[in-house]
């Protein structure tokens, strides 16, 4: 050797040993940085994601409450059956608006002027007829009596009481006049006024008028679609992915069907709209808007998420498992059955709860089957035009009313809720039903 | 199958062809001679017959013509360093290699005088009569119980529930487990220890009552005392049963077997009684092979 030691077959020791605690400082150092770099990024991801949730909540929880007033309502006999015989058919048809305006009116009786009139009308919600209405229908023994009622207040009456609009801003930029502010304060003094948790967010469908519009028809429209998606998608997926990964030969047409699957999964969602455009309402003639086609394109958008997810848990059964069955003389078929598939069963069904996650929270192939629409009724079946949360939640922040911010964000964190649902039961079944061998 | 093979002397014939143009690899000592191999290919009363079987993995000629034997109640050992082959030939022998893409065998494989290569022969058949034991416990993730029933279960064996418990009982009485599971059928067979999931193992594989059982390595992943307890077991279970098995170590290989045969490269280099193969090796490789020259 160079330093002439007998019997060494490297570098001297000492040396070697001065090189290794030399370089040891250094090699801690990057760690460091390392160590720091990865702590800095988890912690802006999640900034970024606290903000967001933050931003939604606070814009969006005002969303689930709405503001009453209470008035006293006079249910005159002769503007609602002036003949008395309580029939059903005119009963409905009565002019319940009429009855609304009278008790403003009585409430506020300095108010004359037709604008200021139409302000102070404008204080309930259109909808408040109808509140009305039900309680006639519900009871028809109220007509001839006078009634304390709570009623739904319009959207920007809902806001200003819920400080979304300024009440510092000049009269002349303002939503409403100052002299909005002055009967909201009297309200206020007799306690005439409050807020309730808004329930019909939760069952109305959508509306024109904010304070009436809700998610209801959104989340049956979403409900329906989903279970065709499943009911399609899961069955196809799953018998797909058993038979490319356990049956079918390794040759040229498989890899081919592979590398397809795997681009299918890259193919921008809005073409699988156009596909179900063109071929589903186009060529077979299915309805427009309704959930029998979201489900169909949004089965097909997630078919290849499920046939990768299967493919890949039934990849990860040890092939020890398989040559146990053959062993004792199980067929193929029992092979897969009996073993392979109750095995990478809880990564399918992890496959298909994140591809339906996927589904219900996709808007743009929806944009191409007409699901994109105002629909008022609440969908009955997976025929009737309806439109899906992801789809609302777009609509509503089309909408120019300052209301429909706060309906918005509402949505929003229903639509959240659901997907963090979804991905929380996909790693339950994760955790409960994994296997170690 | 090789169709022109269509007999076993016809195979005879072709292989000592084959001896003169490889006696270069010989000692000239064999008496009579298959595919090269030294030492007698042949018993008396055979449950398995091989005759110049060839196994390729695509382009790999992974199995060189071998002919062997497999006696009624005999425990034949296959050894030989690794990448010999040996797995290869033992998964010929029960059909395991069809499960590999791109694997083919020529050559005449004969459990009882029928051809478990022909086209009428259904794996599944097959495999019941020959009972497999893997390198690595692979119990099912399932009850102790499901374990064992599921050979009987999926062939139909069992006509009712009794039955069935019988089965498994003496089953895993004759693996030398049921002492030590009976009070816990319906736990997990992953549950127990290394020694007892391959004894679980042997009781799944002898529930269907196999001619022949192979085992790949059954000890290679288990300590000395669960390797003794498998030991004794293989010797208790020659009495019902022809076993053959691939091991590693050639101590087990002369504590359990009766036959020998020692693989190299594909090639079935000579084949003999255990006692002679390890006291007397004929062949060079074989020698240096035993005497832990290399390997």
């Amino acid at each position: 050797m160079s330093n002439g030691t007998p019997s060494s077959a490297g570098p001297p020791r000492r040396r070697v040993l001065d090189a290794v605690t030399g370089s040891l400082s250094r090699r801690y150092a990057s760690e460091r940085r390392f160590r720091l770099l990865g702590r800095i990024a988890v912690l802006s991801g999640l900034v970024f994601v606290g903000s967001l949730f933050l931003s939604i909540i606070l814009n969006g929880y005002s969303g689930f409450f709405q503001t009453y007033v209470k008035l006293p309502v006079a249910f005159e006999q002769e503007a609602l059956d002036p003949e008395g015989k309580r029939d059903r058919a005119a009963l409905a048809t009565a002019d319940y608006g009429a009855l609304v305006k009278k008790s403003l009116q009585a409430a506020f009786p300095d108010v004359s002027g037709r604008s200021e009139l139409r302000e102070l009308y404008g204080l309930v919600s259109s909808g408040a007829e109808y509140q009305l209405l039900d309680m006639v229908e519900a009871d028809p023994s109220v007509i001839g009596t006078t009634r304390d009622v709570w009623l739904i207040t319009s959207d920007d009456f809902d806001m200003l009481y819920k400080g979304r609009i300024d009440r510092d801003v000049p009269e002349s930029d303002r939503r409403v006049s100052d002299r909005v502010l002055g009967w909201l304060d009297a309200l206020e003094k007799q306690g005439a006024i409050e807020t309730r948790f808004n329930w019909s967010f939760f069952t109305n469908g959508d509306s024109r008028e904010p304070e009436l519009a809700g998610i209801g028809g959104a989340v049956m429209g979403s409900f329906y679609t989903l279970l065709v998606c499943l009911v399609i998608a899961f069955p196809i997926g799953v018998a797909a992915a058993v038979y490319l990964e356990e049956f079918a030969p390794k040759n040229r047409l498989t890899d081919l069907i592979e590398v397809n699957i795997n681009n299918l999964a890259a193919v921008p969602s809005i073409v699988f709209g156009l596909l179900g455009l063109a071929v589903l309402i186009n060529f077979f003639g299915m309805p427009r808007s309704a959930p029998v086609v979201g489900g169909l394109v949004l089965a097909l958008m997630v078919l290849p998420t499920i046939i990768i997810a299967g493919r890949a848990s039934l990849k990860s059964v040890p092939p020890s498992i398989r040559e146990a069955a053959l062993g004792v003389g199980a067929s193929k078929m029992q092979t897969v059955f009996h073993h392979v598939l109750p095995l990478a069963m809880p990564g399918m069904m992890t496959g298909m709860i994140i591809g339906m996650a996927h589904a219900l929270g996709e808007t743009a192939p929806l944009l191409m089957i007409g699901m994109v629409a105002f629909v008022v009724d609440v969908p009955r079946g997976f025929f009737d035009p309806s439109t899906l949360l992801p789809v609302q939640i777009y609509l509503w922040a089309d909408s120019p009313e300052r209301a429909f911010v706060e309906k918005t964000a509402a949505a929003i964190i229903v639509l959240l809720a659901f997907l963090i649902t979804m991905n929380a039961l996909a790693v339950f079944l994760r955790r409960r039903f994994e296997r170690r061998w | 199958m090789n169709a022109t093979m269509d007999t076993l002397s016809d195979v005879v014939g072709s292989t000592a062809a084959d001896v003169a143009s490889r006696s270069d690899t010989m000692d000239g000592l064999n008496i009579r001679n298959f595919g090269g191999t030294v030492g007698e290919i042949t018993v008396a009363n055979p449950r398995m017959r091989t005759r110049s079987v060839d196994v390729y993995y695509g382009d790999k000629h992974a199995i060189k013509n071998v002919s062997l034997d497999i006696g009624s109640n005999e425990v034949i050992a296959m050894i030989g360093p690794s990448g010999c082959g040996k797995s290869t030939f033992l998964r010929c022998l029960n059909r395991m290699n069809d499960t590999v893409e791109g694997c083919r065998v020529t050559g005449q494989i004969m459990l009882d005088s029928k051809d478990i290569y022909d086209k009428h022969m259904d794996p599944v058949v097959l495999r019941a009569q020959v009972g497999m034991v893997f390198q690595k416990p692979n119990p099912f993730p399932k009850s102790i119980y499901d374990n064992v029933a599921y050979g009987p279960k999926i062939h139909g064996i069992a006509a009712t529930r009794a039955e069935l418990d019988d089965i498994v009982e003496s089953s895993l009485r004759r693996a030398g487990l049921w002492d030590e599971v009976k009070d816990r059928m319906d736990q997990p067979g992953t549950g127990l220890s290394g020694g007892q999931q391959q004894r679980l193992c042997i009781a799944r594989a002898i529930a269907v009552s196999p001619e022949v059982i192979l085992m790949d390595e059954p000890c290679s992943a288990l300590d000395p005392i669960a390797t003794a307890k498998i030991e004794e077991l293989i010797d208790e279970l020659r009495q019902n049963y022809t076993i053959c098995i691939v091991t590693h170590s050639m101590q087990q290989a002369a504590r359990v077997s009766q036959r020998t045969a020692y693989f190299h490269l594909g090639d079935l280099i000579e084949v003999g009684e255990t006692t002679q193969i390890f006291t007397n090796p004929r062949h060079k490789l074989t020698e240096d092979y035993i005497t832990g020259r290399f390997g």
